[in-house]
């Protein structure tokens, strides 16, 4: 009996996810031997013709990272979707939108003029923009469409399991390849990690004092942070009380807050509200000018509280960008 | 985790719909039998009807009947504000055994119809809010509502005649009543009047044998000189912490003998008693009148020779003697009561003249306010109710200028409903006891209780003069020599229509009503709201008059509005009798809405632990979760708001409930 075949794709990404994969190290190996990898843009030479001569269903996963933002990916990732029999939106971007969907804060247009036109390092005297169709010499010339936001891969085509975080912690990868192996998966829609939040296993979780309050709000660079204790508790903004476990604190362990890449667990709609509802509520005063002072000490709180959920949110984009 | 099957055994929902003409309250503005059609599309709707009041008997049946007949297993009502109706609909379901949690109320009068000028834009707004209504109601769950056992007992904020009376009423049918004043004695405003109108009885011989009834009566405790600083609990089951400023004089000890006062080093009367708004004088050691309740003197820190040097004879106590009843050292003392109701009778200000510097208070010593006047008239005051002007003399014209702090959009655009009345008593005192010629400036007379009119009457028959007219100014500028050392009254006399000047020897301003200075302090204490121009606000103006918001916390007197004495009694009566149909249940069912926190998504961070106001929540240490204590939850919801995991939820306020009722709010809005 031929072995299951998997497919691995990016959409829009930094590439970090595909090194995840290869952080697998060992585990690899095993994982090579149990399956056939029949396209993986990044690391094996196949084309997307390879993908269409497949049976429909005949992959027996794909793993798609990255966000969705232009024609290209969405048409890969329905293609995939009719290739694969289970599809597993694999990271954070392509889980909830991640560093990629926080470009849903500025619109279609300003994101092509400060990119083209405004960057400081541009030289772009003729003020070209790119173009989905082009006249030139050589014939016409094409380019995906840049669609008006960034969507996440379930917002795109349907997903069965999710595997969260930027990038997913290693082990996470090898319980769901395994569990995709042995056929043993939970329902579908399963965010691939526990359904607690990251104190749960966070070392720092028996340091919390009785009543937490937050008198003050610091950045890791404004302070020596204690290795030992809750960082809340040394007025860091950690976000793991919101954001889900399964990677062990392991920006905890490098004496880092907790970012929320796992994004919130299966209870909250949205990660950045309930994220900030909690830290509020934290805020030891009730003089609305001491809290405004501590509120300014958050200096992009969009960024702080979605940085990997934005067009996962209720809200999707800021308004006025242009996406109905 | 609910869900829209938790309670119909695996059969899709039956919603039924029930909108409500409300009259024309709503049908004037809403389009029903559009509402209707469009509530018959929604999913899960078996049935939808309109009907003219639905909360009448025939539309109460109507919902039962077609529960049955439908085979209901939910019901949402479109109508009035659930303040009002919610209950009876509550109670509707029950009969007809659904569960009456299953039910969600719509308010498409207050919210819609009454605020709504388009009735097109306010057809969709009720369509919009019926199709959130119905996402909603998918997800309630089956609640029954929690009981609690009522503790007796009975705090009343406030010892004026509102507080007094309600004390009495509540005291004498066995109800154990604490009453508590901030100023030294009991009394409020009225002990400091002389006489009451339209009848003229003195405010002392009605008032001070309630006052003195208050303080022998065995199921009253008066806590004088003391403040109200913490309230915690609910309906039936209040925590009130009150703080009882230190008198220096040991209340247990004193016997009112006075001679303490007496025996004071000072021994003449020199600092200005604030009780006769400094008209008259007091010691270090003073009551602050003679029928003060309690009759308990008290120190004064500020002039006492004792606090300031920490040399003085101390004749105070030495006149006292074996019973040791001065206290230099006593400290703020908080005193802690448990208690069923509580009401809040904490009165209100006078307005502070000296905002209008164009009448002159302040600024020339024979402009008075009528509360001063209220002083000199009294036979306790500080000239013995002779009317003695600052510089010793009998005034010959006395100008008595109305709404001074009312109906004026500049300071107060409220009528202060008493100032009419009590200028005409002024007039009439003023005339009897000086009779000096008294001009009355008014915009309107307002005299629409009982006998009032007839008193207007009374004082035209005996020759008071009546200016009806807005006083532009008093001054000191003579233009003839019969306006020479005299105050000058400049107003536009509109009966005749000419702008006239009349000199008079005492201006007396009617101030008018203001709420209490700390009144928004107050209502944060007691969770109230208020009204326009912050008096506190009433559950219902006309339904629920003495009742707030927060169950079982009752208003009475002028801090729920402007009031005279007869309203005010009737309205400390009423609180009283809500108060006692509270005490006198032995539960009392609250609403289910308490938090629970699922242990399954709990991480454990604690984020709820520290936030909890009633200390319900504990970390177990062994499961490493945070753990509800139901019966102590209050359902405030500040932890199923702070959970950033979703694990504390609270009952009838879910996550899943919310989005739904968004989602079906939002749908199909750009």
């Amino acid at each position: 009996m031929s072995k299951p075949k998997v497919a691995f794709y990016w959409c829009a990404s930094c590439g970090g996810c595909e090194e995840a994969v290869v952080d697998l190290a060992d585990a690899i190996l095993g994982v090579v031997e149990a399956v056939d990898i029949v396209f993986w843009p990044v690391a094996l030479d196949f084309k997307r013709s390879d993908v269409e001569s497949l049976y429909d269903g005949e992959l027996a996963a794909c793993f798609i990272n990255g966000g969705i933002r232009t024609s290209e990916q969405e048409e890969m990732a329905a293609l995939l979707r009719r290739k694969a029999q289970a599809v597993i939106a694999f990271g954070s971007c392509s889980h909830l939108g991640g560093i990629p969907g926080l470009a849903n804060l500025y619109s279609r247009e300003s994101i092509l003029n400060r990119v083209y036109l405004e960057a400081p390092s541009v030289d772009n005297r003729d003020r070209v923009l790119p173009k989905e169709r082009s006249e030139a010499d050589e014939g016409m010339l094409t380019l995906p469409a840049f669609s008006d936001s960034v969507r996440t891969l379930d917002q795109t085509i349907e997903v069965d399991y999710y595997l969260p975080g930027c990038p997913p912690p290693v082990t996470l990868i090898v319980n769901a390849v395994n569990a995709l192996l042995s056929g043993n998966l939970p329902p579908k829609g399963t965010v691939l990690t526990g359904d607690k939040a990251l104190c749960s296993e966070c070392p720092r979780n028996a340091t919390k004092p009785e009543k937490l309050s937050l008198k003050e709000l610091k950045r890791p660079h404004q302070l020596i942070i204690d290795s030992k204790t809750c960082l809340l508790n040394q007025g860091v903004l950690c976000l793991g009380p919101a954001t889900r476990c399964g990677c062990n604190a392991a920006c905890l362990s490098a004496n880092m807050p907790c970012t929320g890449c796992l994004g919130p667990t299966s209870h909250v709609k949205d990660y950045g509200a309930k994220a900030l509802s909690a830290i509020a509520s934290l805020l030891d005063s009730n003089e609305a000018e001491e809290i405004a002072t501590l509120a300014q000490r958050i200096p992009d709180p969009a960024g702080t509280f979605y940085r990997y959920s934005l067009p996962a949110s209720l809200l999707h984009h800021r308004a006025g960008n242009g996406r109905t | 985790m609910s869900g829209f099957n938790s309670s119909t055994n695996g059969h899709p929902p039956r919603i039924g719909v029930f909108i409500c003409h409300c009259g024309t309250n709503i049908a004037g503005k809403v389009n029903v039998p559009e509402v209707v059609e469009f509530a018959r599309t929604l999913p899960f709707v078996a049935v939808a009807k309109e009907y003219k009041y639905m909360c009448s008997d025939p539309g109460q049946e109507m919902i039962k009947h077609d529960i049955q007949q439908y085979g209901l297993t939910r019901l949402l009502v479109a109508a009035c504000s659930p303040h009002i109706h919610e209950e009876t609909f509550r109670k509707v379901a029950s009969e007809a055994s659904i569960n009456p949690f299953l039910f969600q109320m719509v308010n498409i009068r207050e919210l819609v119809s009454w605020v709504t000028e388009d009735g097109h834009e306010a057809t969709e707004k009720a369509k919009a809010m019926i199709r959130a209504a119905a996402k909603r109601v998918l997800f309630h769950d089956e609640l029954e509502p929690k009981k609690y056992p009522v503790k007796p007992g009975v705090v009343v904020v406030g010892g004026g005649i509102a507080g007094i009376h309600a004390a009495l009423v509540m005291a004498d049918a066995g109800e154990r009543v604490y009453l508590v004043e901030r100023e030294p004695s009991i009394g409020g405003h009225m002990a400091m009047f002389d006489k009451t109108f339209p009848t003229l009885d003195c405010a002392a011989c009605i008032l001070t044998p309630k006052m003195t009834t208050v303080r022998r009566h065995p199921n009253i405790t008066v806590l004088s000189y003391s403040e109200v600083v913490e309230v915690s609990g609910f309906v039936g089951n209040f925590k009130v912490k009150v703080k009882k400023k230190p008198r220096y004089v040991v209340e247990e000890k004193c016997v009112g003998c006075y001679e303490c006062i007496e025996a004071c080093v000072f021994k003449e009367p020199r600092f200005p008693n604030e009780f006769d708004l400094g008209l008259g004088k007091r010691k270090p050691i003073y009551v602050p009148f003679p029928q003060a309740v309690p009759p308990v003197p008290m120190i004064d820190p500020e002039t006492c020779i004792q606090f300031r040097t920490g040399k003085c004879p101390k004749g105070c106590v030495n006149a006292c003697g074996d019973r040791d009843g001065i206290d230099f050292d006593q400290k703020d003392e908080i005193v802690e009561l448990e208690v069923g109701g509580i009401i809040v009778a904490t009165g209100f200000d006078t307005f502070d003249a000296s905002r209008l510097p164009y009448y002159g208070y302040g600024i020339y010593p024979n402009v008075y306010t009528g509360l001063e006047v209220e002083r000199l008239l009294n036979a306790s005051g500080p000239t013995g109710g002779e009317v003695l002007l600052r510089n010793g003399q009998k005034p010959q014209s006395v100008g008595i200028i109305h709404c001074v702090g009312s109906r004026d959009e500049n300071t107060n655009r409220w009528c202060s409903r008493v100032c009419c009345m009590y200028s005409l008593k002024l007039a009439h005192l003023m005339k009897e006891r000086t009779g000096a010629e008294v001009y009355n400036f008014y915009i309107d007379i307002r005299a629409p209780g009982k006998g009032y009119e007839e008193f207007y009457d009374r004082l035209l028959q005996e020759g008071v003069h009546f200016i009806r007219g807005k006083v532009a100014e008093v001054s000191d500028w003579a233009m003839t020599p019969d306006e020479e050392n005299r105050l000058v009254i400049r107003v536009e006399d509109t009966l005749i229509g000419m702008v006239r000047r009349i000199p008079v020897d005492m201006v007396i301003l009617s101030v008018g009503l203001e709420p209490q200075r700390d009144a928004q302090e107050v209502t944060k204490l007691f969770n109230i709201s208020c009204s326009t121009g912050n008096w506190f606000m009433e559950r219902h103006p006309k339904l629920a008059p003495v009742s707030t918001m927060s169950a079982g916390i009752y208003l009475a007197g002028a801090c729920q509005g402007p009031k005279d004495i007869p309203d005010t009694v009737a309205q400390a009566g009423a609180a009283a009798a809500e108060v006692l149909a509270l005490t006198h249940k032995s539960v009392i069912e609250v609403e289910p809405n308490t938090a629970f926190i699922d242990e399954r998504y709990c991480s454990g961070c604690q984020i709820c632990v520290g936030l909890c106001p009633y200390s319900a929540i504990y970390y177990d240490e062994e499961k490493k979760v945070a753990v509800l204590n139901e019966p102590l939850c209050l359902g405030c919801g500040v932890c199923a708001a702070a959970c950033p995991s979703g694990a504390a939820q609270q009952h009838l306020f879910q996550d899943e409930q919310l989005y739904a009722e968004i989602e079906g709010a939002l749908v199909g809005v750009g």
